[in-house]
């Protein structure tokens, strides 16, 4: 005899492990912005700026969202370097890698900066204080080496004396 | 009445210090009962003054600098409100000898005016050129701006008047579309996703004169038909973003732009869209990609942006100081800015002195300028002190030139004669600490990291670069790796969809053409 057909769940919830927090934040960009013309990256920008990165359960909330798939939303999210799928460290310090600071002695201020906060670029210091990121390029080429601290505080001429004069300062701050 | 001052709001004079000094300004102003009026201006773009404050005395604008937050109290003992003299006292800020020669057209603004006031940005004959357009039928626009031989300021040098044309030209009717699909939509995109190395002209003039790029593209806009602009910036660029917006704001709350700008009747919308740290999306099809919500993969050209460009409709996509050299033209007319320049190069580029110098900043001027007036004359020779060994025009895909090509004239077509490409107009002076070898396999690393990953030879071939390279310094088989390094830019130079790819040879093969000591056998050490 015949069993009744039972239907199978195959959609996860998007989203699904996202805090209640998270969640409000990512609903809050995509209502905001869907309708824009070309919405993705002023949502992921949105996203990052409230919860500092883009967790991977926001990937299939958003893509749910604006009807694209996961593929096209995870896609978009790792071509763009600025973009983190993990959580960074209290404060974000980019350093300059380009030409122009080259000249002004970025190579030894980013050897020293891996060595003293003892991290490669793309890392996190253990205390949690201090995500390291490389940059190519902050517009600061006639006063480099140039540092941008948390996308919004830049620093000119940074030599390794005043990069840890910096650190320390960021370490003490919330 | 109150005294004047003006101190810069630019990001590299706040990365030396300018909101310090400001504060203290500001609150020892408040000590001392003196009454002031602070305005956060551009930068002239002097760096080696800045923080440059400025002090409005019966119509001079006497200059102090570089101002640092401990000087203020001395200052204002000095009674420099008068523009008494101090140890920190420069002159008149225009008779300042960096300044004073320069050819400012496009830069004619910025430094002098509030930036995100509409008021002063008209005192300064800001929208005249707008006030103008809106009188001209759009072929009329167009016509003045192909006359005024306005070439594209983004590296590639293609004449603005051209693709403006096309834009104008260009029929919204898609045939692979159904009736309900069609849109009469056309776009303006401004490319402000300034990556290369060395330049920061689009920065200044975006934190220091933002209007006047919102008046080149409502010029554009008037004059192709479009009605919705778009700038691209680079999130690197905080500083701009803000200036930018609150520009944009006052525009539309002074009706110059939204529906009916200035009482015209037409209409031009902006919005400021944020980039996300690729170069690549310097790209202009790559950025549109990216303003659509993609990866920045760049498109197989054609059909071109300005018959499919975003969202499939026509798109004029220029460069920040394109754009912002189109009011100037309007307003003055096109013979008057053809009459700058040379050759085929007219008008007036601005070059940014950056990397190993005494004298960094920003210096515009007609083209015709040699490399050697600049590094020396403006730029003051070395920082160091040391030598100058190498100089990289046009950012990480222009070619090193050597002392011997110093005497190359600002020109388009002269730097292509000497193998390298003026672009965006960054000059990075290196001293005879750099080992050329290094910055050869950067120009590969670099490639290999913001390569867009579309096209073989730029994937894969910059990473084979970077190997070979390390062959070479390691001295196995030198001389069959250096043949095929030449092999390997070969094909990347011809083998790529785009410039990324493409040009990354460059900056190789000078390397190795014109300091082959630093490719020689090494010692072990």
């Amino acid at each position: 005899m015949k069993q009744a057909r039972q239907a199978i769940p195959i959609r996860v919830e998007p989203g699904e492990s996202l805090s209640p927090d998270q969640r409000a934040a990512v609903r809050k960009a995509t209502d905001a912005l869907r309708n824009v013309p070309g919405p993705l990256m002023p949502i992921l920008h949105a996203v990052q700026d409230e919860l500092g990165f883009i967790p991977d359960s926001a990937i299939s909330l958003i893509a749910h969202d604006l009807n694209l798939t996961r593929a096209e939303v995870h896609g978009v999210v790792s071509f763009y370097h600025f973009f983190r799928k993990h959580p960074p460290g209290r404060h974000i310090v980019y350093i300059c890698r380009a030409e122009a600071c080259q000249a002004r002695g970025a190579r030894a201020l980013e050897a020293h900066a891996k060595e003293s906060l003892g991290i490669d670029f793309h890392e996190t210091t253990a205390d949690g204080a201090i995500s390291l990121e490389p940059v190519f390029c902050l517009g600061n080429c006639g006063c480099g080496p140039s540092v941008l601290v948390d996308n919004d505080e830049l620093h000119a001429n940074v030599t390794p004396q005043s990069f840890d004069a910096l650190v320390s300062q960021k370490r003490v701050s919330s | 009445m109150s005294t004047t001052i003006y101190i810069p709001r630019d990001a590299t004079a706040i990365a030396l210090g300018a909101d310090a000094t400001a504060r203290a300004i500001a609150d020892e102003a408040k000590k001392r009962n003196i009454e002031l009026r602070i305005v956060r201006n551009g930068s002239r773009g002097a760096f080696f003054l800045e923080p440059m404050i400025e002090v409005d005395v019966a119509g001079t604008r006497i200059a102090y600098g570089p101002v640092s937050a401990h000087d203020v109290s001395s200052m204002f003992d000095a009674n420099f409100i008068d523009g008494k003299s101090h140890r920190l006292h420069l002159g008149a800020a225009d008779e300042i000898p960096f300044l004073k020669n320069q050819e400012r057209l496009t830069f004619a603004r910025v430094g002098i005016t509030d930036p995100v006031s509409v008021e002063d940005y008209r005192a300064h004959a800001g929208y005249r050129g707008l006030e103008r357009a809106l009188t001209m039928s759009g072929a009329d626009i167009v016509k003045d701006v192909t006359d005024s031989g306005l070439r594209g300021r983004g590296g590639a040098a293609f004449p603005a008047g051209i693709k403006w044309k096309t834009v104008h030209d260009a029929s919204t009717i898609d045939a692979s579309k159904p009736a309900f699909a069609q849109t009469s939509q056309k776009y303006i995109v401004c490319n402000a996703d300034e990556g290369d190395s060395g330049t920061y002209s689009d920065r200044m003039l975006m934190e220091g004169d933002p209007l006047c790029l919102v008046e080149g593209m409502t010029i554009a806009g008037v004059a192709v038909g479009a009605t919705q602009g778009y700038i691209y910036l680079r999130c690197e660029y905080p500083h701009a973003h803000r200036a930018l917006n609150e520009a944009i704001a006052n525009a539309y709350a002074a009706g110059w732009l939204g529906s009916n700008i200035n009482g015209s009747g037409k209409r031009f919308d902006l919005e400021v869209r944020l980039g996300a740290g690729a170069y690549i999306c310097g790209e202009e099809t790559s950025l549109l990609e990216s303003l659509e919500g993609k990866r920045g993969q760049i498109r197989f050209k054609p059909p071109l942006p300005a018959l499919k460009g975003l969202f499939g409709q026509p798109t004029v996509v220029n460069n920040v100081i394109t754009f912002a050299s189109v009011p100037i033209i309007l307003d003055r007319g096109a013979t008057f800015y053809k009459d700058y320049g040379v050759g085929r190069s007219r008008g007036t580029l601005p070059l940014q002195l950056a990397g190993n110098l005494k004298r960094t900043g920003l210096v515009e001027k007609a083209f015709g300028v040699t490399l050697r007036e600049l590094l020396y004359d403006y730029g003051g020779g070395s920082l160091s002190g040391r030598p100058i060994r190498a100089v990289q025009v046009g950012g990480p895909l222009g070619a090193y030139l050597p002392e011997s090509q110093f005497d190359t004239i600002v020109d388009y077509e002269a730097f292509a004669a000497a193998g390298a490409m003026l672009g965006h107009g960054g000059i990075v002076a290196f001293d005879d600490s750099v080992d050329m070898l290094e910055q050869a396999r950067y120009a590969m690393e670099f490639c290999a990291i913001e390569s867009c990953g579309k096209c073989t030879p730029c994937r894969i071939g910059s990473t084979r670069g970077v190997e070979v390279i390390d062959r070479i310094r390691a001295g196995i088989d030198r001389e069959k790796n250096l043949a095929l390094i030449g092999d390997l830019c070969e094909t990347m130079r011809h083998g790529s969809l785009c410039a990324l790819g493409g040009l990354t040879p460059d900056p190789v093969r000078s390397a190795i053409q014109y300091f082959p000591e630093d490719f020689a056998a090494r010692n072990a050490a």
